[in-house]
């Protein structure tokens, strides 16, 4: 337990009277790839949001590693301190459905003014490592150009890297092809294969279910702001236990 | 009067003109941001303060405010204040006024940054500050440039506002000939003096907003 990349526990979150996280668990692995999938207003973006500290919980603890950022103390989640979340932030990167880059910088930009303004990282060392996370990413060449220049895919992909540069112990990816068009969805899923591939640990919200089921190890399904089912890829898609599940997954033709 | 000389006369109260243009972009640039923030701060007290301070700024006209600020620390406090105050009374009114127009444009770009920035920011690690300075400000100023050109433009002909404080700056001393030559030309050439003047800052926020229109959103 305490080796998980993250630890999320009990947590619970309400906006006013809906409780949209029911004492939700979860941990995840180093090399873990987890799917979280679920009909709209499940809670699934909440707890993703949670967990990448742009929500706070109500209840609940939260660790990556061995950090604690909050914990459980008379049935209220403390939260430490600014350091401990700055320290936090250093450890996990986030992927939005609207990718969310900084329109007014260059992709090179893009990628490097974190790591030179946050990690003080070297502006010369900052501009390789992005160089060649682009080129990971099938864009070199696009270093100068300013994103409303690119594809919405182009863009997710930058948006990638630029997570990715700040080598974080886990990805969360929301929604990550929502608003990209059935071509421009697949150059970004196959990024995401390839980091499967090579055991990267990532938290995936998505509706894409049979890329759910072939790139991920472990599935979640929540709907009302419980986990109603997890478990191998492979079964719960293909052979799902519960009513709940069944009736999400049956809205979704199966290739 | 040979035109040269009452050119003279109106070009010396044109560099006042500027000069009172410059102090107040100077000063009232700075401030507005920082009211604007004020403005909308969660913390209610300061929001509150910030409001108000806006609503009687650009609730009552500026020539008022000029003279109040004037002549409040005599009436007020019994305070003589030489006769240079009335540069300095001029300055602040003009700053103080300015500050809120501007803060109320600078809410409006703040306010029409997309939320997904600050989260992006946040997630990255940014600090607050970082986030204003890096990401937020510079989008903040592409979007309000057409707003700003307006207000930058009404305050060249404000300038001329300072004439109730006795500054000879360019509209008083085109009323001062005007009077004494028993002529509307010197007015004719204050105002084609003003419209160049509003030419020139057509011409600088048009280039400003070309060097910015490498990316949009």
């Amino acid at each position: 337990m305490t080796n998980a990349v993250v630890s999320l526990q009990n947590a619970k979150k309400s906006f006013g009277a809906n409780q949209v996280l029911k004492d939700i668990s979860l941990t995840v692995q180093q090399g873990d790839v987890l799917a979280i999938i679920g009909p709209s207003g499940g809670g699934k973006s909440t707890l993703l949001r949670c967990m990448t500290l742009l929500e706070t919980l109500d209840d609940g603890s939260l660790s990556y590693g061995d950090l604690e950022v909050c914990r459980r103390q008379n049935g209220r989640a403390v939260y430490g301190g600014k350091d401990v979340l700055a320290k936090a932030k250093g450890r996990f990167g986030l992927v939005f459905q609207n990718f969310n880059l900084f329109p007014h910088y260059t992709v090179l930009k893009n990628i490097t003014d974190p790591l030179v303004s946050v990690q003080k990282m070297p502006r010369p060392e900052a501009e390789a490592r992005a160089v060649e996370l682009l080129a990971k990413m099938g864009l070199s060449g696009k270093e100068a150009m300013v994103p409303c220049e690119l594809s919405g895919g182009q863009q997710q992909r930058v948006a990638i890297a630029r997570a990715l540069a700040m080598n974080p112990d886990v990805l969360f990816f929301d929604e990550p092809t929502s608003a990209l068009d059935p071509e421009l969805t697949r150059e970004v899923l196959k990024v995401i294969r390839d980091l499967a591939s090579e055991h990267m640990t990532m938290v995936i919200v998505t509706h894409e279910m049979s890329f759910a089921r072939d790139v991920a190890d472990r599935i979640i399904f929540m709907d009302g702001g419980v986990i109603v089912e997890q478990g191998p890829a492979e079964q719960l898609i293909n052979n799902p236990q519960h009513n709940r599940t069944r009736a999400f997954l049956s809205n979704y033709t199966q290739g | 009067m040979e035109f040269g000389v009452m050119m003279g006369i109106l070009l010396d109260g044109l560099q006042l003109t500027v000069l009172i243009f410059f102090v107040t972009l100077l000063g009232a640039l700075p401030l507005g941001v920082v009211v604007a923030l004020a403005r909308m701060s969660r913390f209610k007290p300061l929001s509150l303060v910030a409001q108000f301070y806006i609503s009687i700024l650009r609730g009552t006209p500026l020539m008022l405010q000029l003279m109040a600020i004037m002549f409040g620390p005599y009436y007020l406090f019994g305070l003589e204040m030489g006769t240079d105050w009335k540069f300095g009374a001029c300055a602040i009114g003009f700053i103080l006024n300015y500050a809120a127009y501007f803060a109320e444009i600078y809410r409006s770009g703040i306010q029409s940054i997309p939320r997904g920035q600050y989260e992006a920011a946040s997630v990255l690690g940014y600090t607050k500050a970082q986030t204003f300075m890096k990401i937020v400000l510079p989008q903040v100023i592409k979007r309000i440039l057409p707003a700003m050109g307006n207000e930058i433009i009404t305050l060249v002909k404000d300038t001329s506002l300072a004439f109730v404080l006795g500054i000879m700056e360019m509209f008083n001393a085109a009323k001062a000939l005007a009077a004494r030559e028993v002529s509307m030309v010197p007015y004719a050439i204050a105002a084609l003096i003003y419209w160049l003047f509003c030419l020139l800052i057509e011409f600088v926020m048009n280039k400003i907003e070309k060097r910015l229109d490498y990316y949009h959103d």
